[in-house]
This record gives structure tokens, C-alpha cells and sequence, in this order.
């Protein structure tokens, strides 16, 4: 039991942009959801961390309906990096990844040695000790972004939820970040533009379509050409080698 | 607890949070007894100190009355009721700025304080029943409709932080327009309290009661937007992030956007509507004890009092033989702070 939703549909504005979705997540390991613009990914998304209440069905946190959960609760084991993070507060890196110790902190609570741990040890897995102590502002995006996952990894949670992070990043620190997810030793769900990154990252794929969720499974057996075809309306190639599943575009 | 919390969040701000409740204490006492030493009829410290012990301890020693009945009726009480104003305004300033991420929101400028003065000019004219609790809830009644008025202006219109301080405008422009319609029209209001008043302010006739009801209401509202300070930190990265890191957001704006009408409207019924002290106070603030709003929230209303307070004190000084509106005040130091946050944001982009 982890995170999952049962046909969840959400409707913005009379148009429907998730459509009945039922999607449970892989015990382990990331899972990539690629679609085109305007599929659902990113709407699915909030759904599934309870930031959009769904116009029908229900997402589910080990059972129990997202909606019947406190949030702090849900923040102590689900946490959500956005595209792209802005702020016109003067916050320090180290400032950053320590707001993610609010959902584990009681109001008036002292910072514990147990805070200070989790800080360091996000900083230390996403590789960006040596930012700490530098302005947010002044932080490069690909450093913006790592940052975000510490402040992410920092809440402790068992899913972590990210909504295109590579969107605003060169291609180095597009594979740095890629790289990056499998190791955070949580269960991670990711949405992605790059169907190849997503072959090449993630152990289990789900494929939106206009809103609708059309295939789940490994790499290889979901990201075919015909598949491709019709969701991306591009022609593509698909081969299998032992250096993995590799995409190419006509 | 707040040592642990400074050294584990890496920025160093200009002074620790206890040297700064050290010399912001310092600084209230040292404003306040400016605010009574200084006006119209000069007391000495010694008249003061004596009033004050004669009137806190119990003691008796000698003091012409009518001095004792200055610094005591007169004086401390205005000087009270200032640093209240100040700390309660300064505070709107933090906690709008935060949930709006707005650096230039503060109830003056987004129109809530113009609100709350229709609102309470409305509740004198109509006699809604007398004194101070009623005058105060027509303010509230106002600055909530001016809210509401402001927001949906500024969300109808597309939202962002333009907007949001273009409505305040309009806002701003219709209430003052209507308090000035309702005084002008009325003689009843004319004669209790002018247009200057409520569009301006001012700290002339306050006397005890006042202080008595500014002072819970500050102490309650610090309370508790110190025990929200993490969630006002938590939306540094918008409401999206703020819910992700486990703020209910619905309710944590409700109730700190109601708070804030209540400081507003407490503060506009008491002295009219006096502005940008919640714009210059959490900005200085900010540089000096850095962006957490445990810090933040403390640091801004113990130095909205004291700004406050001296601002009383200069209203009364500047010309000789009159007072200005403390507004004028206010507006002199504020302005300029105005423009120059608005320069470094168009920096920022």
C-alpha cells in the first residue's frame, strides 16, 4: 500500500483535464509520466499530493482517503518539487531546505539536532553542501532545483513528487538531476518532457493522453512506436539494446 | 530555542534576536519617555519619575496636578496607544506581505485602512450604539468589505502583484471618498472627530480607554501570528509550496487575513487611518534580523512601536504651536521607502 488513485477525474473551468485515472504507485523506484502538453501530467500530479481536490473518484495514502488526512500529515510523507520555484524572500540555500522541516516541527518547537540531521543529509544527497550557506537568489537553476529536492528530501517523506524538473535546465544538469532520482532511496514519481531521459531513469513508465492514463509498465514494454505514434503524433523508433530502450525521431 | 533555530539556518542577520529585543526594549522605553517629556508644556524627568511612581507604586510624593494629570492622562496614555498602533501596524505589514507575497502590501496601501474609516465613520453618523467596542466592529465590518472589495479586483483582473496594489488603490480612492462624503454631509461626525482624522490620523485625544483596548488586541494578534510564524515562512515559495509543506492554506489565510482587518480596524477606530508603518518597519526589520518570521514578527512590532512613538513625538515638534496629523509623519519616511522598494524589484526581474 503507498500512494494511489482510483479513477480520479478533475475538471477545471467545464473542461476535463484528468479523466478517470487509476494509477497505483510501484513499491519502489521512480516512475515517469511523460505525456504531451497539456495531457494531465502536472494536474495529476497535484491530485495525487491532495493540492487539487479531484471532481471525482479519490486518491488514496495507504488506504485512506488524501482528503481525510491533515496536511501536515501528508507533508511529514509526500513531498512535491514544482517546475520551477520562485521567491522575493532573501532566503539562504541551507534557509530553503530547512523549510522543509516545518511539517515535522510543532509550532513553538525548538530546532533539534534531528532537524539539523535531516538538513545536512538533504544537502549532502543532492550534492549541494557547498551552496548552503549562498543566497537562493543567487543560485544558478540547475542548483535552484537541487536545492528544491533537498528542501524536498528534508521533509522525510516515503513519495517524492516532481512536476518537470528538468524543464529550465541545460542538458548536464538535466542528466545530473536524472541521475539523482533513483538514489534518494524514496519512492519518486516524476513527470517528463523527454521520453528518452524517462526510458533511460525511470523503472516503470505511465503514459497520459488527453487526460487519460493509456499505458503503465516497464520501458520497454510500454514505450513502442506505435504507442509513441499515437500519443506524441511523431514517427518513432524504439530499440532495445543492453545499454537500454533507445527513441528516435522522424 | 530561537539561538538553535538562528544557528541552523546558515544566513547571519545583522543582530542576534536577543541583542535586538535588548535595544528594542531600550528603545520603546527610551521612545516613550520622549513621548511624554516632550510637547506643548515641557515636565521634567523628575516630575515623570515621580507621576509614575505616584501612580504605578502608590507612592505620594509632590507633583503639581495638573503635570501629573499631563504625563499621565494626557501624555503616557497617547504614547501607549502609539506604540500599540505602531506595533499592530507593522505586524499587518509582515503577515500581508507574506500571504500575498507582496513587498509593497500593507493595509494603508491596499485600501483596508480607507475601509475601516468608512466603516466606522458609517457606524457615528447612523449612532449604531455608542463607545469604542461598536466604532471599532463598523471598522471591522469596513475593513473586511474592503478586503473582500480589493481582492476580487485584483483576482478578477488576473491576480499578481500589480494588481494587487492597483486595487488597493481604487479601493483606497473609493473609501476615502465615501468617509469624505459621510463627514462632509454630516454634522454629528464633523463635530466628533474631522475628514483629517480618518484619512490622516491622528493621536489627539486618546486617552485610557483606548490604550485598553488597543493593547489585548496587539498582544493577542502578536500571540498569534507567532505561532504561525512557520507557516508565513513556508509560503516563501507560494501557496502550492506552502500546502506541500503541510499549511492548511484555506484556513491559515482566513484567519490571519481576518487578524489583520481586526489590527487595522482596532487601530483606524482608535486613530484614523495612518500609513506605511507596515510598509517601512518589516522591510528595515528584514535586514536586520534576516527573513524568518519568528524573528521577523517580533522584531517588526517592537520597532513599529517605538516608529510610532517617535512619529507622535515629531508631529508634535516639527511646527511650533501646532500638530500635524500623524499620518504626515508616516507618509514622510514611508514614501520614500515605497519608491525605493519599488526600484530594487524592478532590479529583481
Amino acid at each position: 500500500m503507498t500512494l494511489s488513485a482510483e479513477n480520479v477525474s478533475w475538471t477545471a473551468g467545464g473542461a476535463p483535464i484528468v479523466r478517470d485515472v487509476t494509477l497505483a504507485l510501484p513499491e519502489k523506484g521512480v516512475l515517469g509520466l511523460v505525456g504531451p502538453n497539456g495531457s494531465g501530467k502536472s494536474s495529476l500530479l497535484r491530485l495525487l499530493a491532495g493540492l487539487r481536490r479531484g471532481t471525482g473518484g479519490a486518491v488514496y495514502v495507504d488506504g485512506q482517503p488524501i482528503t481525510r488526512i491533515r496536511r501536515a500529515e501528508i507533508a511529514r510523507r509526500l513531498a512535491v518539487v514544482e517546475q520551477q520555484a520562485t521567491t522575493e524572500v532573501a532566503l539562504s540555500a541551507r534557509e530553503v531546505v530547512a523549510l522543509g522541516r516545518a511539517p515535522q516541527r510543532a509550532a513553538w518547537s525548538a530546532w533539534t539536532e534531528r532537524d539539523e540531521a535531516a538538513v545536512a543529509s538533504a544537502l549532502e544527497r543532492t550534492g549541494m553542501m557547498h551552496r548552503a550557506a549562498q543566497q537562493w537568489s543567487t543560485l544558478s537553476g540547475g542548483e535552484r532545483q537541487r536545492i528544491q529536492i533537498a528542501r524536498a528530501l528534508a521533509q522525510e517523506p516515503r513519495e517524492l513528487l516532481l512536476d518537470e524538473p528538468t524543464n529550465h535546465l541545460d542538458i548536464r544538469h538535466q542528466l545530473d538531476l536524472m541521475r539523482l532520482l533513483p538514489r534518494l532511496g524514496t519512492r519518486v514519481v516524476v513527470a517528463l518532457h523527454d521520453l528518452n531521459q524517462a526510458a533511460a531513469f525511470c523503472s516503470e513508465i505511465a503514459v497520459m493522453h488527453e487526460g487519460r492514463l493509456i499505458a503503465q509498465g516497464a520501458p520497454a514494454q510500454v514505450l513502442n512506436a506505435s504507442l509513441i505514434g499515437e500519443v506524441f503524433a511523431v514517427d518513432a523508433s524504439v530499440t532495445c539494446g543492453p545499454t537500454g530502450t533507445r527513441i528516435s525521431f522522424f | 530555542m530561537i539561538a538553535g533555530t538562528l544557528s541552523a539556518r546558515g544566513s547571519r542577520p545583522v543582530l542576534g534576536l536577543g541583542g535586538f529585543l535588548l535595544i528594542g526594549t531600550a528603545a520603546l522605553l527610551a521612545a516613550v519617555t520622549c513621548g511624554i517629556m516632550f510637547g506643548e508644556i515641557a515636565v521634567t524627568p523628575h516630575e515623570v519619575a515621580n507621576t509614575l511612581a505616584n501612580r504605578l507604586l502608590g507612592f505620594d510624593l509632590p507633583v503639581d496636578p495638573i503635570r501629573e494629570g499631563i504625563i499621565w492622562h494626557y501624555r503616557l496614555s497617547r504614547a501607549a496607544v502609539a506604540v500599540c498602533a505602531g506595533a499592530s501596524l507593522a505586524i499587518c505589514g509582515v503577515v500581508l506581505q507574506a500571504l500575498l507575497r507582496n513587498p509593497l502590501a500593507e493595509p494603508y496601501l491596499l485600501g483596508i485602512s480607507a475601509g475601516a474609516s468608512t466603516g466606522a465613520v458609517t457606524v457615528i453618523v447612523l449612532s449604531l450604539g455608542a463607545g469604542a467596542l461598536t466604532v471599532s466592529a463598523g471598522a471591522f465590518a469596513g475593513a473586511a468589505l474592503a478586503f473582500a472589495f480589493v481582492a476580487i479586483l485584483a483576482f478578477g483582473s488576473g491576480g499578481g502583484t500589480d494588481r494587487i496594489i492597483l486595487a488597493g488603490i481604487a479601493g483606497s480612492q473609493l473609501f476615502n471618498a465615501a468617509t469624505s462624503f459621510i463627514v462632509t454631509s454630516s454634522a454629528t461626525a464633523e463635530q466628533t472627530r474631522g475628514i483629517m482624522f480618518w484619512l490622516l490620523g491622528s493621536l489627539g485625544g486618546v486617552r485610557w480607554p483606548d490604550a485598553g483596548l488597543a493593547f489585548p488586541v496587539v498582544l493577542l494578534a502578536l500571540a498569534y501570528c507567532l505561532y504561525r510564524a512557520r507557516a508565513l515562512d513556508a509560503f516563501a515559495f507560494g501557496e502550492d509550496a506552502a500546502a506541500s509543506l503541510g499549511v492548511d492554506v484555506t484556513r491559515v489565510r482566513i484567519e490571519l487575513f481576518a487578524l489583520t482587518a481586526m489590527l487595522t480596524a482596532t487601530v483606524v477606530s482608535i486613530i484614523g487611518a495612518v500609513g506605511f508603518v507596515g510598509l517601512v518597519i518589516p522591510h528595515a526589520m528584514r535586514f536586520l534580523v534576516g527573513p524568518s518570521h519568528g524573528r521577523l514578527i517580533l522584531a517588526s512590532a517592537l520597532a513599529g512601536g517605538v516608529f510610532m512613538a517617535l512619529a507622535d513625538v515629531l508631529s508634535r515638534l516639527v511646527l511650533p504651536g501646532q500638530v500635524l496629523p500623524v499620518g504626515v509623519i508616516t507618509a514622510l519616511f514611508g514614501a520614500p521607502v515605497f519608491g525605493v522598494i519599488l526600484w530594487r524589484s524592478r532590479g529583481a526581474k
